[in-house]
């Protein structure tokens, strides 16, 4: 096995032994980068100067026996929509062409206190606004298991970057699926941990309300090491929680005997790939076999979930995104009077999604439609997430479910058909609308590509979702043909 | 022209005392190197969230009080949402549905004399926009603007008050009396030529009070209660003009031009004022506990209307004297603190309606302590000093903050009491101008002050002139 | 492309004016067609009844999450500036506003 294909705990070995340096395992996946990047497009920005720099001083570090934490000299990435100071953030936008962040994110900085090297940042759905990553400004990401299919999106490139080895670890965003649809897609972890568990500080947000960090990772204990490591309460971020951090390495491959795991039976309907429910079936085995107890259970106001999304997420992006008006940082078009100025330059920065998104949102908002549109989805929100809470007050521990109603699609199937791009966040939105953890781990190769499934929790039992995860996670999905 | 009848409701914005601003940790001071109190937050860098100034939060639940209003025990912000050069996130943090304070009032004089209380509906925090530099000498004759965003998000408090005010000269009052209390109250500086408070007016007129409300014209850029004033005065007059005549008036925004004395309609791109509020997801509700309530008024300090009310039956003093002081915050607390030290109350309040009155610098602090006050009217009546020297030691405590007892020493102003010296130059006097001496024992009695005249000139008015009276008086008559 | 029920060409352009977007067109008829299916899929939502149901605005039940007044660091003025598209001294730039 080559480095870059050793997960991180694998890696943390050698390193500890010092077999390995920090700057050999980064110019591993720097040539890793240089061989696959141009036939995948992971990355919108790699950083090699900065990603040596950072290895030379965690080898120092190590050198003196001051190794800071677990990901001390571990190369990773960044999905681009998390601020890194001196380092170019876009967010997939035109807009955002060449801004350079005065500040890093928080959970960035907590990183890179424990010694993180940056590769670089990863490629994404502009402004996370999509589920394919084709709606990025700067070209399409493909996945690693057949470069003719989408890698999932928003955060794509992170997930293409962790199953193709051009980092050890990701960090993605999830609104809406971002962090695990694309984990499915691409046969890695991925974990969008509780609403507020991650500091949004930083994270240049789509809807503020939904909006979380997660993790991509090799292995679920890979993720549970950085999740420890990111999260925490942010006293720049009003909406963090004080909540203690848990032991999330130590609940990986704790027992599941006892557990109690339920399947919704919403989300195992018609219109949900036949592997994927054989899939499932084949993991509530494993589970029984491991002494947990599974049952299935009712969320009644899941088909409602969608809809709610799409309204609410819109509705907070068009106001999160007003600042974008060409006077304090990003792209201007000239014009001769601000207002023309504001129009032009929005109009020419944006995507075709972005626009309809902020038209959507503007419109749910707008005076005649808000109690129609708007304030209702907030009143079925509350359904939403009171189905959840009824389901873990009565003692389960997880939800069991398929994370997308289908494997990776073809790049280009869905893209100009934005609802049935939409009606891939089924499965995926009600958990950020009830503000829960949950991840996706990859269980099976299905014709070529990865198939994972999703454990949602309730709210700060990410314990839970990692020891349950680690049970049905299948071993590390490897692209051939890369 | 027949009489209308004028409903006027008024809409304040005053930006609160606080050091840092609402939702970062950045500077408010006024006078700072543009955009330089600005940090990723109040820019609206992408990414950045809003913390709460939790002073903020108490500061308007000071002004809640201090204006009669309910304080609500559960509030939250909002997202206004325009573009405008002057605001960096393309919204303005406000509180809209739920407000922190609600249903208040203040008490005004109306026409008659008659006490009358103005409703105040709601008062909101919210964030302040940014401040922008035209090229021209106003917006409408700029090539280019240019956005200075240290004022950007420094806390404000939005006060509305009910239609209840029938006048120009009600509508001065109010404003006056509201800018008092919430100075009083240290919620804010009040500085309106500075922008710290800010008022606009809503004015309509109707023929009858039975008919329905007239249409409402917004007035804006009004920088002083007189400009409050004069504008109301031309609005009625305007409103009811259009009306003689049939013309139809259109509710509006009109711009009050100081120097024109006139309002006219502003000019702007046709907004549509949907402004799509919906609840600020980045920032939790506040809840506003009877506890904390109560914390916050043991820290009210003393409102205007009991202020009055003690000067004039504690202290004794007039209700002219009393409401004059009150009327200017510094002379008032000057008064407070230089009693507490032992001024006789009449005597301070007399120094401080003349002589301070006139020297204050209202935009300086004082230059000297309360006890240097008191101790200069300490010198005065003792008869360490006369009055006349008292003034000008006054004179020179504002120029140069210097102590009393320093400056009296200095310039020599100290009052000859000394017996033997002043008997002596008594005799002097007496023995040097035999024809008024004369005159005097001829019963001449106002000769006498010729004489003592001459004694304060020879002394350099120094002499203590009480005592050149007495000793004077047993000269003359033995 | 025929005209949609829910949204019109003349809806688009009030929301794009509130958006500041420009569309030309075709692009407006495009957006009309678009948004129109997205918001009939929205119209499910009114088979629901949320009578007396509480609106739901934030997951975490946080309250009085506040940060003491005291004054932290400001941005030098030209690390305010560096990202400025256009600047005149101190300032940031725009072009005229009436």
């Amino acid at each position: 096995m080559t480095y870059t294909q050793m997960s991180m705990a694998e890696i943390r070995v050698l390193l500890d032994d010092k077999q390995l340096s920090s700057r050999e395992l980064t110019e591993a996946y720097l040539r890793r980068i240089e061989k696959i990047e141009p036939r995948l497009h992971a990355y919108i920005k790699v950083t090699p100067e900065q990603a040596l720099a950072d290895a030379d001083a965690a080898d120092s570090r190590r050198a003196a026996g001051q190794c800071l934490s677990a990901i001390d000299g571990v190369p990773m990435a960044l999905k681009d929509i998390f601020c890194s100071e001196g380092v170019v953030t876009t967010c997939a936008s035109k807009i955002l062409y060449n801004y350079q962040p005065p500040y890093d994110a928080t959970c960035w900085a907590k990183l890179k206190a424990g010694g993180a090297v940056l590769l670089g940042k990863c490629n994404m759905d502009e402004f996370a606004m999509g589920s394919s990553t084709e709606n990025s400004a700067y070209g399409v990401t493909h996945n690693p298991f057949d470069p003719d299919y989408v890698p999932g999106g928003s955060s794509g490139g992170s997930a293409a970057a962790v199953a193709a080895d051009l980092a050890a670890y990701t960090l993605g965003t999830d609104t809406g699926g971002s962090v695990r649809q694309p984990a499915h897609f691409c046969g890695v972890v991925g974990i969008k941990p509780t609403y507020g568990r991650i500091s949004r500080y930083g994270i240049i947000p789509y809807a503020s309300s939904l909006d979380q960090a997660g993790v991509l990772a090799k292995s679920c204990y890979d993720a549970a090491t950085v999740l420890e490591i990111a999260s925490g309460q942010d006293r720049m971020d009003s909406t963090s929680a004080p909540q203690p951090v848990g032991a999330y390495r130590e609940a990986c491959g704790r027992s599941v005997a006892g557990m109690r795991i339920g399947v919704p039976r919403e989300f195992c309907g018609e219109g949900v790939q036949s592997a994927i429910l054989d899939e499932l079936w084949a993991a509530v085995d494993k589970l029984r076999a491991q002494g947990a107890a599974v049952e299935e259970v009712s969320l009644p106001h899941t088909p409602y979930a969608l809809p709610v999304y799409y309204v609410l997420a819109c509705a907070e992006a068009s106001s999160n995104l007003a600042r974008y008006d060409g006077v304090r940082y990003g792209l201007r078009e000239a014009a001769d009077n601000v207002y023309d100025m504001f129009a032009a330059s929005r109009s020419a920065g944006f995507g075709a999604e972005v626009k309809r998104r902020i038209m959507l949102g503007t419109y749910a908002l707008s005076s005649g439609y808000y109690d129609a549109y708007y304030n209702k989805t907030l009143q079925v929100r509350t359904l939403i997430k009171q189905d959840y809470d009824r389901v873990f007050a009565d003692g389960f521990d997880a939800l069991l479910t398929p994370p997308a109603p289908s494997q990776a699609f073809r790049l280009g199937e869905k893209v100009d058909d934005p609802l049935t791009m939409y009606l891939q966040d089924v499965c995926t939105v009600p958990v950020n609308l009830a503000g829960l953890p949950a991840i996706v781990v990859p269980v099976a190769l299905h014709q070529g590509l990865p198939l994972g499934l999703q454990l949602i929790g309730a709210p700060f039992a990410e314990e839970k979702l990692f020891t349950a995860g680690s049970a049905i996670e299948s071993a590390r999905l490897v692209p051939s043909g890369l | 022209m027949s009489d209308y009848i004028t409903t006027i409701g008024l809409e304040f914005h005053a930006e609160m005392k606080t050091k840092t601003k609402i939702f970062c940790s950045c500077p408010t001071d006024f006078a700072a190197a543009p955009n330089t109190h600005v940090c990723p937050v109040c820019l609206g860098l992408p990414g950045v969230l809003p913390v709460l100034n939790k002073h903020a939060v108490e500061l308007a639940v000071k002004a809640g009080l201090a204006l009669n209003c309910q304080i609500s025990e559960y509030s939250k912000f909002d997202r206004k949402n325009y573009f405008y050069p002057d605001l960096p996130k393309g919204y303005q943090v406000t509180q809209f549905p739920l407000p922190i304070c609600k249903n208040g009032w203040l008490e005004i004089e109306d026409a008659a004399g008659q006490a009358k209380k103005v409703r105040i509906n709601r008062i909101h925090m919210e964030e302040d926009a940014g401040k922008l530099v035209h090229s021209g000498d106003n917006i409408g004759n700029s090539d280019y603007s240019l956005p200075d965003y240290n004022r950007a998000a420094v806390p404000l408090i939005e006060i509305v008050t009910e239609p209840d005010i029938s006048s120009a000269d009600e509508a001065k009052a109010f404003g006056e009396k509201l800018k008092l209390t919430l100075e009083y109250a240290g919620v804010s500086d009040v500085r309106m030529e500075q922008g710290s408070l800010r008022c606009d007016v809503n004015i309509s007129i109707r023929a009858r009070e039975s008919d329905p409300l007239g249409v409402k014209v917004e007035i804006k850029n009004l920088n002083s209660f007189r400009a409050v004033h004069r504008a109301i005065c031309y609005e009625e007059m305007r409103q009811a003009e259009a009306l003689e005549y049939g013309e139809k008036l259109i509710q509006e925004t009109r711009l009050w031009n100081d120097a024109l004395g006139e309002t006219r309609p502003m000019r702007s791109k046709e907004d549509s004022h949907d402004y799509r509020y919906f609840p600020e997801p980045d920032l939790p509700p506040v809840i506003v506990s009877p506890e904390w309530v109560r914390e916050i008024a043991a820290t009210m300090p003393e409102m205007p209307d009991q202020r009055v009310n003690r000067l004039r039956s504690e202290l004794g003093l007039s209700d002219y004297d009393s409401a004059q002081l009150v009327a200017v915050p510094a002379l008032a607390l000057l008064f407070d603190e230089a009693v507490g030290l032992g001024a006789e109350p009449k005597m301070c309040a007399n120094w401080l309606l003349g002589d301070v009155a006139r020297l204050l610098n209202p935009d300086q602090p004082l230059p000297f302590t309360a006890a240097d006050f008191a101790a200069l009217l300490d010198e005065v009546k003792s008869g360490a000093i006369n009055n006349n020297s008292g003034k000008e030691v006054l004179a020179e405590m504002f120029a140069t903050g210097g102590k009393p007892a320093d400056i009296i020493a200095a310039r020599g102003f100290a009052q000859i009491s000394d017996s033997s010296f002043l008997e002596e130059a008594v005799a002097k006097i007496i023995a040097a101008n035999p024809q008024p001496v004369a005159d005097f024992k001829g019963g001449k009695q106002a000769a006498i002050g010729f004489l003592i005249g001459q004694v304060m000139k020879e002394t350099k008015g120094q002499a203590n002139p009480n005592m050149v009276r007495e000793f004077m008086l047993k000269a003359l008559s033995e | 492309m025929s005209e949609n029920k829910i949204i019109t060409a003349a809806d688009v352009e009030y929301v794009a004016k509130l958006a500041n977007l420009r569309f030309d067109e075709a692009e407006k008829a495009e957006t009309a067609v678009k948004l129109g299916a997205i918001l009939e899929y929205m119209q499910q939502l009114n088979a629901i009844d949320v009578t007396g149901v509480a609106a739901t605005t934030h997951v975490l039940e946080l309250t009085n999450v506040f940060r003491e007044d005291a004054v932290g660091e400001s941005l030098s003025n030209s690390s305010a500036l560096a990202n400025a598209p256009d600047k005149d001294g101190a300032y940031f730039k725009v072009p005229k506003i009436i």
